[in-house]
């Protein structure tokens, strides 16, 4: 278990959002959601709040549903080891325009910061390969991040995957909004969608 | 590729490795049969329906009820069958196909709904055009009462997670049953599920 070259969170994930253009990215339950509200709120978030386990799966409808706009999911390793049998649901269909990217603090940093199996056990990375999903890879510096951030605009060469291994620090929350019919029907307009 | 998932739906009929149906358990299901021995037509209403509908994902975990249709969407150029590592997935994938503006229908086994109970908050918080087509076991002349605990909580489970429930029983009912609850899903945002009877799915194909 390697402590070093952790990364801080919301540099990863500011860095991951900073050109975004028309990308999509859905925050799985917890503090990567938070991240991706410190980042700076967009139409196109897709915070959540709850449904622990379904990131990826939300990640995959809408990949699959807009297939020329790149979406890239930011979950935590909890979140991500609820639903690691959507990865192989991922690496069955395949989709170009899908990325998944795991902040791993191998804790569960909501509750306590009890051990997750990432600590010992769980290699997401290896996970994710075995899966199917041949674009997986551990990522340990703020430069691969920012390579790997312009990379998820080719929406034909996805899926990926990418474990980032980050600091356990506790930072300060920044919440975002929780109405769940806003958020998508923001997204649904963002694409130009009407209400219902 | 319908080949293998055709083989993957009789695995799933088959998780009781160790059960061999009695000759009393046979009969049983012979005389179960008598409604769905003409019942080939009902899986095509459904895909028909479907398609009206313009649903475009199909997420589904493999059962022997559903497995017609599975073919049948499969095979399909507008629509994409997904085949679901469990049933909660495709609760998750129905939100983010919904934000991304396409209609998706989820086909499971009443085993499977007790699966998705957490994720069935989407439903409700994301206001979902929710709509699940599920085969229902442990409920007419079951011979694996493994599946019974489920199979009898299913409807109740899904009316306390905030959807509808409308249930077809014969064959002859399916179309408008299904296509009633696709309206109310898909026009109205009203979240619903159509059980489709053990009775209308005969238990033939427990025996193969």
């Amino acid at each position: 278990m390697s402590k070093a070259n952790l990364l801080d969170r919301r540099s990863v994930v500011s860095s991951l959002l900073k050109d975004r253009k028309g990308m999509v990215a859905v925050g799985g339950l917890g503090a990567s959601t938070n991240d991706m509200a410190a980042a700076g709120d967009h139409d196109r978030n897709f915070y959540l709040w709850g449904g622990m386990g379904g990131a990826v799966m939300m990640g995959l409808g809408l990949a699959l549903a807009r297939p020329d706009t790149p979406v890239v999911v930011i979950t935590g390793d909890g979140e991500m080891l609820m639903g690691m049998g959507s990865l192989a649901t991922v690496g069955l269909q395949k989709p170009g325009n899908l990325s998944i990217v795991v902040l791993d603090n191998e804790a569960y940093g909501e509750t306590g910061g009890q051990v997750s199996h990432t600590a010992s056990v769980a290699d997401l990375v290896g996970v994710a390969k075995a899966c199917g999903i041949s674009d997986a890879r551990a990522m340990t510096t703020l430069a691969e991040i920012a390579a790997f951030a312009a990379s998820l605009q080719d929406v034909k060469a996805g899926p990926r995957f990418a474990n980032v291994k980050i600091d356990a620090a506790n930072l300060e929350r920044v919440l975002p909004m929780q109405d769940g019919t806003f958020i998508v029907t923001r997204i649904r307009g963002s694409l130009g969608l009407k209400p219902i | 590729m319908p080949f293998l998932h055709f083989r993957q739906a009789t695995c799933r009929l088959q998780s009781c490795p160790n059960h061999f149906p009695s000759q009393l358990e046979l009969q049983m299901h012979a005389r179960t049969d008598a409604s769905s021995e003409q019942a080939a037509s009902w899986p095509e209403e459904i895909f028909s329906i479907l398609q009206r509908f313009e649903v475009c994902q199909v997420p589904y975990v493999p059962d022997a009820g559903h497995s017609q249709l599975i073919q049948r969407v499969l095979g399909s150029s507008t629509m994409r069958g997904i085949s679901l590592t469990t049933e909660e997935e495709g609760v998750a994938l129905i939100a983010g196909a919904w934000a991304g503006g396409q209609r998706a229908a989820l086909l499971m086994q009443s085993s499977g709904v007790g699966n998705c109970v957490n994720m069935f908050s989407l439903v409700q918080l994301f206001r979902l055009p929710f709509f699940t087509l599920v085969t229902m076991r442990g409920e007419w002349g079951e011979f694996n009462h493994w599946q019974v605990p489920m199979g009898s909580t299913t409807q109740a489970v899904f009316e306390l997670s905030g959807i509808r429930v409308l249930r077809a029983n014969t064959a002859a009912e399916v179309s408008e049953v299904v296509e009633a609850g696709a309206a109310q899903a898909y026009n109205a945002c009203t979240p619903t599920a159509v059980l489709l009877s053990q009775r209308l799915i005969g238990a033939k194909v427990f025996v193969k």
